[in-house]
């Protein structure tokens, strides 16, 4: 993939410029606003990361404004040390994709940027109704899931959880990521309920199968494989 | 040297207008004299006008009681007639002046035609020559059917002298309304110096730091007492939020630099004596999730600062409450059945809630993972929510909603239950437990935004916690 990455700071822009070529990504960057919008507009990428608050007045909120503008629908990821849920809503708003709270760990960074090129990817015009991987499937309109042919009993969160990950599947998924988008939940909790919960996914749809497909990646988060 | 001291005055009245005493005193004078002008007017007009008036009155009716005598009476001569009135005039008041067509003399006892009087059956108010004096007269030419010209007119010395005595009173009565004006704006001045200046000695000493010291309220003056009484609650506020940054500043000392040192003193430690990269991948392992205990303790200490400073009310939306509580308990179920606890609740249908969604989701949340972490196997957590209507003695009198959160738990002690909200605090049988002490802080910011309070009890053994909010701010 092409990534451009507009980061001013060198600490963590060779951390992430690092991470991604190790994941075989062949990465761009810019340490201000101007020559971040400038290779936006010119070059085509699969992902742009920018980061919120950059120095001279073309900030990263800027540039996605400026993308969208042109109608630009290059998934976008911003970078911020701001917290606020203010601030990640004026994110969105602005054309951005996807928000990730600094300090980051580098497989959460990784997970987003998977799910959104994967995202973009799917033709929104053809919409879904069924997934599978491996031996298991699930029916979108009738919300049913089955393995080996065998339907799986799923509660309706259940279902969402698994949708998820199967949407995902072959990438990892970080709990912030399951506790946003399953659940609608903006902060973490301090139990470990996300794992109590996939530990009950897995008693369903791994369990009486032998082979497991829902895999724990450590330090990370979880991912569907087969 | 002149133009210098010019402008030394012109600066000095710039600086005084800009006193807000004068300027309140200097419109109190404006206003006084304006109005006082305004009643003088009157007088004048009552007085002088209609004396006036009625002269001009008098004159038309002997003009038309002349045409009229005439007319009955074809006989008679003008001249006759005239003489007669003046003979009959014993205040001697009256004016009349027959010339014939060349503006010779007939009668009258005025002794020439005055020059300025051209036109017929128009007002004049002219010196006129009598026979025996001069005087101020008003007079109004007729033309006679014979070709003569008749004047007549009204003496009005009486008159002259009652506005001259006029003139005077209202001088008179100007200087004095001048001087209770000026006094009144002077002593207006005063009095707003001397209020302003209490304020500003205490605005000044809560300035140099003393935020103990506020506006007196003296239950006189209405207004005053309500302006005070509101900078006053204000102080208050102030005086609440520094005791928050001093109590922030005190955490940030203590409870952010232990894990600071702890991640440092690792670090340094493998630097020095590891061995080899296992040893070392461990240890910055430790580091990292030290780090991010750390980051989950930023994030939650600006998230309470930030609802504390109340920016977040445009935010507030209406939504059922039931409904985020039903998600709530389904999230938190299998953990219950987990750990063999048991979560019951009892809810009403459904209860509209105005307010941030998202931070309720949150407060709801920070509780129940409470009551698990301190609940022990079997035990039951119940949640339950009500409408009570407001009680009389209440301040507000709109419906609240109840919520608690009731859990057989360890329970806390009175003093601890106490100091439960305070940041960063942590009950000593809380201590091998995660977390920051920082949840139940989060929970009351939250509940403190939307109006309401929150009360924690023993429920022997065990907690409850009891949040009530109004339905709506209003």
């Amino acid at each position: 993939m092409r990534i451009l990455l507009v980061e001013d700071d060198p600490t963590v822009k060779s951390f992430i410029v690092r991470g991604l070529k190790e994941a075989g990504h062949s990465v761009e960057y810019a340490d201000n606003g101007k020559d971040g919008l400038a290779l936006a507009t010119n070059v085509q990428f699969d992902i742009i990361i920018l980061d919120r608050m950059l120095p001279s007045d073309v900030d990263g909120l800027h540039i996605v404004e400026a993308l969208r503008k042109k109608n630009d629908a290059t998934p976008v990821l911003l970078l911020s040390a701001l917290s606020d849920v203010d601030e990640k809503v004026a994110g969105l708003q602005a054309g951005a994709d996807d928000y990730v709270t600094k300090p980051f760990s580098f497989s959460e960074l990784q997970a987003r940027i998977d799910a959104l090129v994967r995202r973009n990817r799917n033709d929104p015009q053809l919409p879904l109704t069924r997934l599978a991987i491996g031996d298991l499937e699930i029916d979108l309109l009738s919300r049913t899931a089955k393995r080996a042919g065998q339907k799986i009993d799923l509660q309706p969160r259940e279902f969402r959880l698994l949708e998820f990950l199967m949407r995902n599947a072959g990438q990892v998924v970080t709990r912030t990521m399951l506790l946003e988008n399953v659940w609608d939940y903006h902060f973490d909790p301090q139990t470990n309920v996300i794992d109590v919960h996939i530990s009950r996914l897995r008693q369903k749809i791994d369990k009486p199968f032998g082979r497991p497909l829902v895999h724990t990646i450590r330090n990370a988060g979880y991912m569907l494989q087969e | 040297m002149k133009v210098f001291s010019f402008r030394r005055l012109t600066a000095l009245t710039r600086i005084k207008l800009r006193s807000v005493s004068l300027r309140f005193g200097l419109a109190y004078a404006v206003l006084f004299i304006g109005s006082a002008m305004l009643f003088l007017s009157f007088i004048w007009w009552g007085t002088v006008g209609l004396i006036e008036r009625q002269t001009e009155q008098s004159i038309t009716s002997d003009a038309h009681l002349i045409f009229n005598a005439l007319q009955l009476h074809k006989d008679t001569s003008l001249n006759t007639l005239i003489n007669e009135r003046l003979e009959q005039d014993i205040d001697d008041n009256a004016l009349y002046l027959l010339v014939n067509k060349n503006g010779k003399r007939i009668t009258g006892n005025l002794i020439e035609w005055p020059s300025v009087i051209k036109t017929t059956h128009s007002w004049y108010t002219i010196l006129v020559k009598r026979v025996d004096i001069d005087n101020v007269a008003k007079v109004r030419a007729y033309d006679m059917p014979g070709g003569e010209r008749l004047l007549i007119g009204r003496d009005m010395r009486g008159l002259t002298e009652l506005s001259h005595m006029l003139t005077k009173v209202l001088l008179w009565v100007c200087v004095m309304i001048a001087l209770l004006a000026f006094s009144g704006g002077l002593l207006t001045r005063r009095l707003l110096r001397r209020i302003i200046s209490s304020i500003s000695r205490t605005t000044s000493a809560i300035t140099q730091g003393d935020m103990t010291r506020r506006l007196p309220v003296h239950g006189q003056d209405k207004e005053l007492d309500a302006v005070s009484a509101t900078v006053n609650e204000m102080l208050d506020r102030i005086a609440r939020l520094m005791d928050g940054v001093k109590q922030v500043s005190n955490s940030i000392a203590h409870d952010l630099r232990t894990p600071l040192t702890r991640a440092r003193n690792q670090l340094e430690e493998a630097v020095i004596h590891a061995t080899n990269e296992d040893e070392l991948r461990a240890v910055i392992n430790q580091t990292i999730r030290g780090l991010d205990h750390l980051t989950n303790i930023c994030s939650a200490l600006l998230r309470i600062a930030q609802i504390e400073a109340g920016a977040r009310r445009s935010a507030f939306t209406q939504f059922d409450f039931v409904a985020i509580l039903h998600d709530i308990i389904e999230f938190y179920e299998p953990v219950a059945e987990e750990e063999n606890l048991k979560l019951t609740h009892s809810f009403p249908e459904t209860l509209m809630f105005f307010g941030d969604r998202t931070m309720f989701q949150q407060a709801v949340v920070n509780l129940v993972d409470n009551a698990i972490k301190f609940s022990p196997a079997g035990g039951v957590i119940t949640l339950s929510l009500k409408v009570i209507s407001p009680q009389p003695d209440q301040k507000s009198s709109h419906p609240q909603m109840e919520l608690i959160v009731e859990d057989q738990g360890t329970g806390m002690t009175e003093a601890d239950m106490a100091r439960a909200t305070e940041r960063f605090f942590r009950a000593d049988q809380a201590r091998n437990t995660p977390g920051s002490g920082l949840g139940l802080s989060l929970v009351q910011a939250i509940v403190q935004l939307h109006g309401g309070t929150i009360s924690l009890s023993s429920t022997n053994p065990g907690l409850r916690v009891v949040i009530t909010a109004p339905l709506s701010l209003a």
